[in-house]
């Protein structure tokens, strides 16, 4: 099938996320303009970029969670793995099995930490019966990787909303891991936390690497310098530029970008 | 006062002096206190007057087993009253009943269309609408049970009598269905969104999110919906007295006449002698009415409350 050689080429390349003159409306008002990006699979890259940039409008439109607005039009193609999860016939629920998002204020569901852990994975897996004790282990690998399971494995009946807003950020991130997808996307994931929240927040996304793509949309130029390979600069609604963070931060190709780099706006 | 403390004061307010504002803010603050307290001076006193006016039963006549027990309301026999309620109560249970598995679908299918599905002006429309339905008045609905349901289950189910629990129970069902739908609708409506949002972004199809996010955060509240709905049940009079058939009777099916006790009262009281018996007995039902409805509505009260603080 053709759709086997489009992915067997995109991983030659190694891209994991193509957007294709991305515009993108809410109502009235253009919040995307032709959006050329190529995202490297198995890195994180940041996004970063003064409020109203449209990073974060970017980041929700590649797991098509904007549509829930209603009031949203999209022109362009985005391919993630070499299939564009725009087209006609693209099932929504395939495209956030692919795509698992990781939301600015933390938002584990009002239910037990297991239950949260299985939440994603239960909805995807429905074919086959798990027994308790798969289900256990795939509760503990997740927490295992999310570095969470040796403060939780006792109280796994325990409410998630009652975790620490740092715990239930990780908890947000290792429910996303059973449900086996390959980009992550993250909307100013620290934004909530405090700084040795975020500091094992940043750690633990520096951990993830390589397993998955990571997108992370930042305010916090500090965090896309330390946490990110590479790095894409917006500016109302436009890609100004997009390069290895350590060459934007050094030597940044356009103005924009170092007068944002150095504080003049944002 | 020293003409040169006078001469000072002269420029200053006295600090002392009260006008007409004073007077009218101290007025108000009284009539705004009574006013908030009356409810529960009512509820009070609604409840001492119906003690007072049921307790000669109580002490005298009043034997539990036989008013709780025995299906017997013959308060008129001239040798022996008898005073029982079972059958009442049977008659009011098995009508809120049906009246409960009626409006339950109707009003959380009605509640989740509106807070999880409709938007903007369709929304608003249904919100009136359902407020509207809420202000037809019980007698109207006693109407429809009466000259509407009435042939149509004779009709279709072949029975002789056409006003039992059934026409009874959809009638008070749709009686009860907006309060609980408005009920259940602000339950929904205060789930936060980001519960939404992350139920969905994790996969979950619309259904799945409303099914296994929306509704057990919403729980409490839609149970309070429910209660009220009981509440409402219990207490309504008109349109059961109406489309019941107001048969004393322990029903079998639900194609037999019963009678509720709000009903009871409701026909009895005015043809009974003030302090007799029999108008003591009526006052007792509605003091066990009372304390049912109080606690119903209580409970469901609570448990709504208790969501809109966590």
């Amino acid at each position: 099938m053709d759709m086997n050689t489009e992915e067997s080429i995109d991983a030659a390349v190694g891209l994991a996320i193509h957007t294709d003159a991305l515009n993108l409306w809410y109502g009235d008002f253009q919040a995307l303009y032709d959006v050329n990006l190529d995202i490297k699979k198995g890195r994180v890259t940041s996004l970063i970029g003064p409020s109203g940039c449209g990073k974060s409008t970017f980041l929700r439109s590649i797991n098509r969670i904007n549509e829930r607005l209603g009031y949203v039009r999209i022109e362009g193609a985005i391919d993630v793995f070499g299939n564009n999860i725009y087209a006609p016939e693209v099932e929504l629920v395939q495209v956030r099995k692919q795509v698992g998002m990781v939301f600015q204020r933390p938002n584990p569901l009002p239910a037990s930490i297991r239950e949260n852990i299985l939440f994603g994975h239960k909805l995807h897996n429905r074919e086959r019966k798990y027994s308790r004790d798969d289900e256990d282990e795939i509760v503990e690998e997740s927490l295992r990787q999310v570095l969470l399971w040796d403060k939780v494995k006792d109280n796994l009946r325990r409410k998630a909303t009652g975790l620490s807003l740092e715990e239930q950020q990780k908890l947000c991130i290792a429910r996303l891991l059973p449900v086996k997808p390959s980009v992550l996307l993250m909307d100013e994931p620290c934004s909530a936390l405090d700084p040795k929240g975020t500091a094992a927040v940043e750690e633990l996304i520096w951990e993830l690497r390589g397993k998955y793509s990571i997108l992370i949309v930042t305010h916090n130029m500090a965090q896309a310098r330390r946490a990110s390979e590479e790095c894409i600069f917006m500016l109302m609604g436009k890609v100004i530029e997009h390069t290895n963070t350590a060459d934007m931060f050094v030597t940044p190709q356009h103005q924009e970008t170092a007068d944002y780099i150095e504080g003049r706006y944002g | 006062m020293s003409q040169a403390a006078r001469q000072r004061s002269g420029n200053l307010p006295d600090i002392n002096q009260r006008n007409a504002d004073w007077y009218i803010d101290k007025l108000v603050q009284y009539l705004v206190f009574l006013s908030g307290i009356s409810a529960i001076v009512l509820i009070v006193g609604i409840f001492v007057f119906v003690t007072i006016e049921g307790l000669g039963f109580l002490f005298e006549d009043f034997s539990f087993r036989e008013f709780f027990l025995s299906p017997w309301w013959e308060p008129t026999d001239e040798d022996e009253p008898t005073y029982g309620i079972l059958a009442l109560m049977a008659g009011t249970a098995s009508v809120t009943g049906l009246a409960m598995l009626v409006a339950i679908p109707f009003s959380l299918g009605s509640a989740i269309y509106v807070a999880e599905f409709a938007s903007g002006k369709k929304r608003e429309f249904l919100k009136v609408l359902i407020e509207l339905l809420a202000a037809i008045p019980s007698v109207v609905w006693g109407f429809i049970g009466l000259s509407i349901m009435n042939p149509l289950i004779i009709d279709l189910f072949d029975v002789p009598v056409g006003l039992n629990i059934l026409n009874a129970g959809i009638i008070l069902g749709l009686m009860a269905a907006p309060i609980m739908t408005s009920i259940s609708e602000d339950a929904l409506k205060a789930v936060p969104d980001r519960y939404r949002e992350a139920a969905e972004a994790l996969g979950g199809t619309r259904w799945q999110v409303i099914y296994k996010t929306v509704l057990p955060a919403a729980k409490n509240g839609l149970l309070g919906g429910v209660l009220l709905g009981v509440g409402r049940g219990f207490g309504e009079t008109m349109a059961v007295l109406m489309a019941t058939g107001h048969a004393i009777n322990i029903p079998g099916s639900v194609f037999d006449s019963v009678r509720a006790l709000t009903a009871t009262i409701a026909a009895e009281l005015g043809e009974t002698a003030v302090g007799s018996p029999h108008y003591q007995a009526l006052f007792t039902i509605g003091i066990f009415l009372f304390s049912i409805t109080f606690v119903i509505n209580l409970s469901a009260d609570l448990i709504v409350r208790g969501i809109r603080k966590s």
